[in-house]
């Protein structure tokens, strides 16, 4: 489990180049570096759920970025998004 | 596929509700009453949340803590919903929400989602230029009002708990609610008193 405060790098990794997947990970976001800010709590796993495929339950969380960190031209404020565990590697 | 295509939607619609009570995953009137309690949903009872939230300090502690056991609280079904989500907008914070995968959308609170929340312009500039989008849709907010968007990318659905306007002190719940649009609750205007 993470712990609120977390540094966390989204994992940048690019299932849809290797066949049919359902990701909630957007691709705005992989290789880049936020924190996690708490624990949503855990649900099925949504790549395994569209496909019918048994599905792991899954610690989701909220996950804040700098948006300058990913876009040069971006203005000051935060992006908060739900991130499931196995996409984020704790730095 | 290209047969399943060209079939015609309300015969596709009916094999599939034969099919489902058939395999007895829902019934007929189980399809009639879901599809009647999502016309049903609309602004109008997220408005009325805000509008008891700026009333009601013990009920705004429970919708930023569980929106959906708030929403029910008030009669709002959200039984087979996701989890709903509060993000509450403050002197120095604005909460903006996108789904930028899709059309994720707090359906219960909100009925359907407007069709510019979908397009894929809002989508891909709300989260690389939200400055610019409010500012497209009229909204001024104060100086040094940090803007959050809110990505809704999973099991989560999100709405936005607007900040009173100043001048309506002493108005009733009907009053307020009738300021707070699905716009409000998305975060791209704030409630005005015109």
């Amino acid at each position: 489990m993470l712990t609120p405060g977390t540094t966390v790098r989204v994992r940048d990794d690019w299932p849809e180049t290797r066949g049919p997947c359902h990701i909630r990970t957007p691709h705005y976001l992989r290789g880049r570096t936020g924190t996690v800010l708490r624990h949503l709590g855990d649900f099925r796993n949504p790549e395994d759920l569209a496909f019918a495929r048994p599905a792991a339950t899954l610690p989701l969380y909220h996950v804040a970025f700098t948006p300058q960190a990913i876009w040069p031209d971006a203005g000051a404020g935060e992006i908060v998004v739900e991130l499931f565990e196995p996409w984020l590697e704790p730095l | 596929m290209t047969a399943l295509l060209e079939t015609k939607g309300d015969r596709l619609l009916a094999a599939i509700r034969h099919l489902l009570a058939e395999k007895g995953i829902a019934t007929h009137p189980e399809i009639k009453a879901a599809i009647e309690r999502t016309d049903r949903a609309s602004p109008a009872q997220g408005a009325r949340m805000v509008a008891r939230a700026w009333t009601d300090p013990a009920f705004r502690a429970l919708m930023l803590e569980d929106g959906a056991k708030a929403a029910e609280s008030l009669g709002i079904p959200m039984r087979g919903l996701p989890p709903l989500g509060v993000l509450e907008n403050t002197e120095t914070t604005h909460n903006l929400v996108v789904c930028t995968l899709c059309s994720c959308y707090p359906r219960g609170v909100l009925g359907y989602p407007p069709f510019w929340f979908k397009s894929v312009a809002y989508r891909a500039r709300a989260v690389r230029d939200p400055a610019g989008v409010l500012a497209e849709w009229g909204t001024i907010l104060p100086a040094n009002t940090a803007i959050r968007v809110v990505d809704s990318t999973a099991d989560y659905r999100w709405m936005v708990l607007p900040r009173r306007p100043a001048e309506t002190e002493g108005w009733n719940e009907e009053r307020l609610a009738a300021l707070v649009t699905a716009e409000a609750m998305i975060g791209v205007t704030v409630p005005v008193v015109s």
